[in-house]
């Protein structure tokens, strides 16, 4: 048996109003995440791909509880939070945090270094005095790569990769196990990605973190994650060891995702699936299984009925009729 | 460069940048940004600009056709022939003829570069209107939209960019782009924004379009997995000058330079499993404060004494390669 997991998420869904009518309520709603489960264990990395609205970013804010689901359950450590609020809502949230894609737009442009990062120990009274409070800062900015000569310095003094490792000190202020990164590296230049991967690869070795790590770079989540799961449309649609999933995909439309991502070794000369047309409307999801209007290899009953998630090898999860 | 004069090839060359040297005033003090800027692209042929932000690829790209406000850029030095005629000693008439009518353009946001309150097909067919007037009929619009894989184009002329996908929008781009029968299309970044399945529909287009019509592409990327897949030559540019240029193959394959070298292996690669990654030290040089002798000398595993103070030149390897690196293997 595995040891409970650190975050246990069971149909979990997320609904976005589309449109208001006059009196503001929603004319229709749009399903974002739809009945998504999934376990995360402490110290573990798990990967969450697709394309843009998929889902995969509503997914990570619901689980930091920085959007409302409108079902399911997300359980830490045992506990149900999803219905946490107030101060039981914001003592939980030390230990969840959350980085985002855009360095520039995340940190406050008019606070010092010391006063955003400090501002998070603040926050949960974790600084006894001020200069306990700038050792603590001088202490993570040093964690992660940065010193205290950065400490009275702005945002807009750093390049981008600077100001994410500031994003990541900000997030560890509060010793948080389990950060959600929202696309963390893919605003960052190709030679300072690689830093940041290996920065956040440290800090889990070193603190025992668990990182959702939500990306559309394959190569980047296979590199980092243990785990990944594959989403489309709102749904999981294929979930496993980042080599099997990788390596042997099971679901079309992963097998369509590697076989897109552009790959510089000459010698490899792939299939190339290209898929035709765009991801449909989260808001008319297609009837079937949602991939078959762009699936090479849909079937009559694709059409019509929804594949559920099955195990083909153990913990290799994937939810086509045909697979 | 590279290429010995009086080469036959080189009467098709379509683009030839000698020596471009650009600056930006800032403050109302010149700021070089490119610095010897030297390539060629010849008919039917895909040259990659490679590089990260601020290293000048996409400046590059756009003075091909003068199309950067100047102020702020001044052109400090070189030539830009395009077909043979400078476009910096062109007047305004002569450059309205040399962009769209020679070379075409596309960006990486089409949502920014189509007009959000003009049908798609009217925007197609203002591009005709300008480059050929006698085509520009509703018949033209729809052949170019269906030419550009879009369904149903008839329809699809009718909308607004808003009601199309990203995807749809870029190809709509590059219908105006085709409107004009460019000789050379200089796409910045065109799929940066799109989603990798996306991503992998229109680098097809952008080759079956190229073969078609014998077109040139001068593609801008960071991305270097998309120069292996649709380059014929690449060259890498870092902090305003190229440090290596050669046929893709090969510059990928056996880089150089030690930063094309470094780049590629601090890239995680899909199937290699999850060794720690190569990283380079230090970050970007920005504009205005790039380092004096090699530019990547700071971050360079390999530097020596010499590299922080002598300036380095572009010196050809031979086989159609050259390299900004006197240490390179």
């Amino acid at each position: 048996m595995n040891p409970a997991p650190l975050l246990q998420v069971t149909n979990l869904s997320v609904d976005f109003p589309v449109g208001r009518a006059i009196l503001g309520a929603a004319r229709s709603w749009l399903r974002a995440v739809n009945e998504v489960s999934f376990e995360l264990q402490a110290s573990e990395t798990l990967g969450l791909v697709g394309e843009s609205g998929c889902g995969k970013t509503s997914l990570g804010r619901a689980i930091v509880r920085l959007v409302e689901p409108a079902g399911g359950r997300i359980c830490f450590e045992g506990a149900d939070i999803t219905q946490a609020r107030g101060l039981e809502l914001r003592s939980l949230r030390r230990n969840f945090q959350i980085i985002f894609q855009d360095p520039y737009g995340s940190l406050d442009p008019r606070l010092t270094i010391e006063d955003i990062i400090g501002e998070a120990l603040d926050i949960h009274r974790l600084a006894s005095s001020s200069s306990d409070r700038r050792s603590q800062v001088a202490a993570l900015l040093q964690d992660v790569g940065l010193d205290e000569t950065h400490l009275a310095r702005f945002p807009h003094e750093f390049s981008g990769g600077q100001r994410q490792r500031i994003g990541i000190a900000r997030a560890l202020a509060v010793r948080p196990k389990l950060i959600v990164c929202d696309e963390p590296v893919s605003a960052l230049d190709v030679s300072v990605q690689a830093q940041v991967v290996n920065l956040l690869r440290d800090l889990q070795r070193d603190r025992g973190i668990s990182y959702l790590f939500i990306a559309h770079d394959l190569a980047v989540v296979e590199h980092i994650s243990e785990r990944i799961m594959v989403m489309y449309l709102g749904r999981i649609v294929e979930t496993g060891s980042a080599s099997e999933v990788c390596g042997q995909p099971g679901h079309p439309y992963t097998q369509a995702l590697l076989s897109a991502v552009p790959v510089i070794d000459a010698q490899s000369k792939r299939k190339r699936i290209v898929l035709q047309g765009d991801v449909p409307s989260a808001v008319q999801p297609p009837g079937g299984c949602p991939f078959h209007p762009r699936c090479p290899v849909a079937e009559a009953r694709c059409r019509v009925e929804r594949p559920i998630l099955r195990e083909l090898k153990p913990r290799h999860w994937v939810a086509c009729h045909l697979a | 460069m590279c290429e010995t004069p009086g080469n036959p090839a080189s009467q098709r060359v379509l683009l030839e940048i000698k020596n471009l040297q650009l600056d930006f005033l800032q403050d109302g003090r010149p700021v070089r940004a490119l610095d010897g800027i030297s390539l060629s692209v010849e008919a039917g042929e895909t040259l990659c600009l490679v590089g990260e932000s601020g290293s000048g690829k996409s400046v590059t790209g756009l003075s091909v056709a003068r199309l950067l406000p100047s102020p702020p850029a001044v052109y400090a030095g070189g030539e830009i022939l395009v077909e043979g005629r400078d476009t910096l000693r062109m007047s305004q008439d002569q450059l309205r003829e040399v962009r769209g009518g020679v070379v075409g353009y596309i960006f990486q946001e089409p949502a920014a570069s189509l007009n959000p309150v003009y049908r798609v097909g009217t925007q197609i067919k203002e591009a005709l209107k300008l480059h050929r007037p006698q085509e520009a009929v509703d018949r033209e619009v729809i052949r170019l939209l269906s030419l550009v894989g879009i369904p149903a184009p008839e329809t699809r002329a009718r909308s607004y960019p808003h009601e199309l996908s990203g995807g749809m929008q870029q190809r709509v781009m590059i219908a105006i782009a085709l409107a004009s029968r460019p000789k050379l299309l200089i796409a910045d970044e065109p799929t940066t924004a799109l989603d990798v399945t996306i991503q992998a529909q229109i680098l097809e287009l952008l080759l079956s379009l190229k073969k078609q019509f014998g077109m040139a592409i001068l593609l801008i990327t960071h991305n270097l997995g998309i120069v292996s897949e649709i380059a014929d030559r690449a060259a890498v540019m870092y902090a305003g000058q190229i440090v290596e240029t050669g046929p893709a193959r090969d510059v990928l394959a056996h880089p150089l330079h030690p930063y094309t070298r470094a780049l590629l292996e601090s890239m995680p690669r899909l199937g290699v499993g999850s060794e720690r990654l190569k990283a380079i030290r230090g970050s970007v040089p920005q504009l205005g404060a790039f380092p004096g002798g090699c530019r990547f000398h700071p971050r360079c595993d390999d530097a020596r004494a010499s590299c922080a103070t002598d300036p380095v030149a572009l010196l050809g390897t031979g086989a159609g390669r050259a390299t900004r690196c006197p240490f390179s293997q």
